[in-house]
């Protein structure tokens, strides 16, 4: 028993790698899903096969498998990364493979005729996705994004098994050192619930955030 | 480091036998997950305020929280109050736990699909509540959920690796061992890889095939 604080210390340590992967990978994520997304939908075939590629191989292993791979396997080929490289990369490339399904279905939910007026006043691709689709999918993306993102705050328990000290490997210390398990394991479920919540709370402002102005457009 | 075939089969039934708990884990956890989602759905709909409250933190708290650390919970914070579990036995009611939640809300979604118009039907023609259930609702619930739970069952197909931290014996611990002996991670790791990639592609075209029977159409 003992010393409490040192332990609490510990965890929020943990705390803070947990928040910083969640952050870092969520980046990755974004840039991935609408990466892919968009390439999904392009005009030129091969992209589209790429990311189509892209997408199933990631949604199709599981985070656990891509995470080992990239961490035991990778070095073999000449590239070493460090834990915490390794967690951002897996967790942002296989979170970003469900978000490109998410960008692309919301693109396509934007009515033709959208498009046909884009085309009608001469806009270019650019302009088309940037001034007039993109506006009115991203409140579709937000809600299941807010998902993807607790998804991927979950996801980085796992890279406690490839020895990145975050809150739940900091947990596994805690216990080993004192013997006690159900304190610390306690406490990570709530700290992890909080973040849950507050990434949830954050979702529904961007959400209000997003569609603000949009009123009329869509029914 | 190059890849060595005559290794992929050496190590092929070490793997083949870690793939079969996989499966075993994978099914054991869906037959959990589909009743206790049940239970939650119940529960949720429940006309005592606080039991239905409680239910819907409750779930809401698993499915806001890994999945690992509620193994971890199962598998070295249960034994201390009494209860020790084989840990395939904890891997099973983790996973089912959790994917119980999200089976809970496919429920929801599908019985509250069902349009008010159909329930005030039965009420007219004035029949029982079970009859209303058996002949009304869950005939034209059922059918949208089953696409859904079946992305669930993947889902959690592909969640099964994270039973090797709490020491369950299957595809991933199995690779885990053989790549530690051998000092050889390329094939073992990537093997995994290639099995899950393999049945989940299949089980995705499958879905496809299920959709096309049963989704959205529920009035057929």
């Amino acid at each position: 028993m003992g010393d409490w604080s040192g332990y609490i210390g510990l965890i929020l340590q943990g705390a803070l790698v947990t928040a910083q992967l969640t952050v870092m990978g969520t980046a990755l994520a974004l840039v991935m899903a609408f990466t892919a997304g968009l390439a999904r939908l392009a005009p030129f075939a091969p992209l589209r096969w790429l990311a189509r590629a892209y997408v199933e191989f990631f949604r199709g292993t599981s985070i656990f498998v891509q995470l080992f791979w990239v961490y035991f396997v990778l070095p073999f080929a000449g590239v070493s990364l460090s834990p915490l490289q390794a967690g951002v990369l897996a967790l942002g490339l296989n979170v970003g493979a469900y978000g490109a399904e998410v960008v692309r279905g919301a693109v396509l939910s934007v009515p033709r005729d959208q498009f046909e007026a884009c085309i009608a006043v001469n806009l270019s691709r650019f302009q088309r996705m940037r001034h007039v689709i993109l506006p009115q999918a991203l409140p579709l993306m937000l809600p299941t994004f807010g998902n993807n993102a607790i998804e991927l705050l979950k996801g980085t328990a796992v890279v406690s098994l490839i020895s990145l000290s975050d809150m739940t490997f900091q947990a596994q210390v805690v216990r080993a050192q004192t013997g006690s398990t159900l304190i610390p394991f306690a406490t990570i479920l709530v700290l992890y619930f909080a973040m849950s919540l507050l990434i949830g709370a954050g979702m529904r402002w961007l959400e209000r955030r997003v569609t603000r102005g949009l009123d009329g457009v869509r029914t | 480091m190059s890849w060595d075939w005559a290794f992929v089969w050496q190590i092929m039934p070490t793997l083949l036998q870690g793939l079969k708990i996989t499966l075993l884990v994978t099914v054991l956890g869906a037959i959990v997950a589909a009743v206790l989602g049940l239970v939650f759905a119940v529960l949720r709909r429940s006309s005592i305020k606080p039991l239905a409250q409680g239910t819907s933190v409750l779930v809401q708290f698993i499915r806001g929280t890994p999945l690992l650390v509620q193994l971890y919970v199962i598998f070295y914070v249960l034994p201390d109050i009494g209860i020790r579990l084989p840990a395939l036995v904890a891997g099973v009611i983790g996973i089912g736990l959790h994917y119980a939640t999200y089976a809970a809300e496919v429920y929801r979604g599908g019985i509250e699909a069902v349009p008010r118009g159909q329930w005030e039907a039965a009420r007219a023609t004035n029949l029982t509540m079970r009859q209303t259930w058996a002949h009304v609702v869950l005939p034209q619930a059922v059918p949208p959920m089953i696409p859904a739970l079946a992305n669930y069952l993947i889902a959690m197909f592909k969640e099964t690796p994270l039973l090797s931290a709490i020491t369950v014996l299957e595809l991933m611990n199995q690779a885990k061992s053989v790549a530690n002996s051998s000092y050889r991670y390329v094939e073992p790791m990537t093997m995994v890889g290639v099995f899950f990639l393999v049945i989940s592609l299949i089980s995705v075209a499958l879905i496809s095939l299920l959709e096309a029977r049963y989704g959205r159409k529920a009035s057929r």
